[in-house]
């Protein structure tokens, strides 16, 4: 008998992101809900090692749709061949991770099948036979359940970090199916990539250490000869700035981010921006340097494990999501806190 | 080019949001255009100043979702068009694509559409994705650059942001552009703007107007709405004679609860 439960892997590179095996994991925790095991979905070029790994993972069945017009993502593509396999499964649920692809994959798949999409879910409840998903609206001011009882499946994308994280188990055993699939020819084009601005994904990373405005004032670095005009020499500042920013960031293993003032201002690139028009992270830790933490910003990073604040003000309103706050000029802190940190662990 | 934008009314994102007697609150906050939506018009701006031809403003949203739409026309829109009707009421992303999609096959000739990245307050970021696939035209979503854009050859080049990096990608005309920010710096509305847009007829289009006779029913519901658990958090402040001292405190805390 067909699962009532699927999962979609995403993957970049040849590698599966590490939400899609959080979402894994959410799939394997509604099996006793809905008496049923779980199947995962891959979706790509090459693709079997994600095949097998899924399998570590719980799954219990994997579909492979290996294709070679399926080797670069387009959402186009990948939505025929998964309502193609919606429609011959009739699955109860479909989860997938929450990333840059799926959010427009579950969007697409949802029209076709005219059902559902709970994106960016946090939470979920099995409550007669249909997902009660708990998800963040109004920047996570609020929190919304929302029901999908009817239609069918439930397409559900689940936020980062927001599910537990699983361990891989080799001894575990499942079904790999090759898919047999018709692929229409793509709409669009891939030229290509470019790096990525951001180093690590944020919103992967168990740790982040951001920087703001803060980290341009520094009026007694005196910038090099060349730069005369203030706008330049401010950004200078700031670069030296986001040098101690990142230095810490490397010793603790971190990924960078930035408030929005930093972004605009020039220092460091969109790429690096938590909050309401940037990203949204949940860290273990988020060291927030030289960031009052206007709403804004917060709506970004809020759900963070500890915060952990470095700030010349002490009424700055970061401070009221701190666990830990110091207050006092980063360019003082941030390099004896990497020195202090790189001493505890052997670095 | 024929250019349609789509946009939102959303509570100004400086609003306490509350939830009172189960209903959203942001208290006497001002409603605004939705922030992602400035970059989309900007950018429906910066296209017709090159390329030439009207833009369209469209939002679904009840009658006073008129402001926002006034905001665009004071930033430069041609026309703006509202979409209303009490049958759209409690519509969920795949009914909203499906009267957006109604609206948009309604002007003529459409060349490219572009949307915000999400919705402010719904934070769904679904909706261009989806209005593309029931118009069956491709979509570019996440764009944080346009590199190339021809009406005679009918092509698109631009730059997504994606969680790995940056992908470039070709697309031909019809489209739908999702653009985040970064891909511009959103003009103000002028003060000539602004008066024209105060003396605007903002027609409204209902669900016979669509030729929808028969609204689809949301397939999501939202049986509660609620206050995120209020974490009280106590900073402990780590103070200290010198940054030395302040700053093997802080390491040797951090380490006491584990999280590095
Ligand atoms: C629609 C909209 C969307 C927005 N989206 C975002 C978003 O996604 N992300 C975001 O971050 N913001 C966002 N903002 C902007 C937000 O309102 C704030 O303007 C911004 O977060 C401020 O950034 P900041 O804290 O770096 O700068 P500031 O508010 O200027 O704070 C700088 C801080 O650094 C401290 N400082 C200065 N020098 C030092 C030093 N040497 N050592 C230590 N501390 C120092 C100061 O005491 C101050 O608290 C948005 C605003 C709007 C209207
Ligand atoms: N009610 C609406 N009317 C017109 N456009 C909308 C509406 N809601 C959302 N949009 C557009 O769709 C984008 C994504 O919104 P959403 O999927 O609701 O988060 C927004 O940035 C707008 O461009």
């Amino acid at each position: 008998m067909a699962n009532k439960i699927f999962v979609y892997i995403d993957h970049f590179g040849g590698r599966a992101l590490p939400v899609s095996w959080e979402a894994v994991s959410a799939a394997v925790s509604l099996k006793t809900s809905y008496s049923s095991g779980v199947t995962a979905v891959v979706s790509g070029y090459e693709v079997g090692a994600i095949a097998e790994e899924a399998v570590s993972y719980g799954a219990d069945e994997v579909f492979v749709a290996n294709h070679e017009k399926l080797k670069e993502f387009r959402p186009e593509v990948y939505t025929s061949v998964l309502v193609k396999l919606m429609k011959d499964s009739v699955p109860e649920v479909f989860l997938m991770p929450n990333t840059s692809r799926t959010r427009e994959l579950a969007a697409m798949v949802a029209v076709d099948l005219e059902t559902g999409i709970s994106p960016d879910v946090v939470a979920i409840d099995v409550v007669d036979g249909s997902i009660h998903a708990t998800r963040p609206i109004y920047a996570g001011k609020l929190l919304t359940k929302v029901v999908c009882a009817i239609a069918r499946p439930q397409i559900l994308t689940l936020r980062s970090r927001a599910f537990k994280k699983p361990e891989p188990d080799t001894s575990l055993s499942g079904e790999i199916i090759q898919a047999d699939v018709e692929v229409e020819d793509p709409v669009t084009e891939v030229l290509g990539y470019k790096e990525s601005e951001a180093g690590v994904s944020l919103t992967d990373a168990g740790i982040i250490v951001s920087g703001g405005r803060g980290v341009s004032n520094n009026p007694s670095l005196t910038p090099i000869a060349d730069i005369t005009d203030e706008k330049g020499k401010e950004i200078w500042r700031a670069q030296q700035g986001f040098q101690l920013v990142r230095k810490l960031a490397e010793v603790l293993g971190a990924a960078m981010g930035a408030s929005r003032a930093a972004v605009d201002a020039g220092y460091i690139p969109y790429a690096h921006q938590v909050g309401q028009t940037g990203k949204v992270v949940s860290p273990d830790l988020y060291i927030a340097c030289g960031i009052s933490g206007a709403i804004q910003h917060l709506a970004g990073m809020r759900t963070s494990k500890m915060i952990v604040a470095i700030n010349k003000d002490a009424d700055a309103p970061i401070f009221q999501v701190a666990r830990f706050g110091v207050v006092g000029d980063l360019f003082n802190i941030l390099p004896a806190l990497t020195e202090a940190l790189k001493k505890r662990l052997g670095k | 080019m024929n250019i349609v934008v789509c946009v939102k009314q959303a509570p100004d994102t400086a609003a306490t949001v509350t939830v009172q007697d189960g209903k959203v609150s942001w208290g006497d906050a001002p409603l605004v255009l939705n922030p992602w939506d400035e970059y989309a018009v900007e950018q429906a701006l910066l296209t017709k100043e090159e390329h030439g031809g009207k833009i369209t403003a469209i939002s679904l949203g009840p009658e006073d979702a008129k402001e926002a739409l006034k905001t665009a026309l004071a930033m430069g829109v041609d026309e703006a068009i509202l979409v209303s009707d009490p049958a759209f009421a409690g519509a969920d992303t795949l009914v909203a694509s499906k009267v957006l999609a109604a609206a948009i096959s309604k002007v003529e000739a459409v060349d490219l559409i572009f949307f915000g990245r999400s919705a402010v307050d719904s934070d769904s970021g679904v909706l261009g994705a989806q209005v593309a696939r029931r118009l069956g035209w491709p979509s570019l979503s996440l764009v944080a650059a346009v590199n190339n854009l021809s009406p005679e050859g009918g092509t698109i080049e631009v730059e997504r942001m994606i969680d790995e990096g940056r992908q470039i990608v070709k697309g031909s005309l019809p489209v739908v552009v999702s653009v985040v920010k970064g891909i511009n710096e959103p003009r103000y509305p002028s003060f000539m703007g602004i008066r024209k847009a105060s003396r605007a007829e903002i027609p409204l289009w209902t669900a016979v107007d669509l030729g929808l006779t028969a609204v689809p029913s949301p397939a999501m519901t939202w049986p509660e709405i609620f206050a995120p658990l209020k974490i009280e958090t106590k900073c402990e402040f780590i103070e200290g004679e010198t940054p030395v001292v302040i700053a093997e405190k802080l390491a040797d805390r951090l380490m006491e609860e584990k999280v590095i």
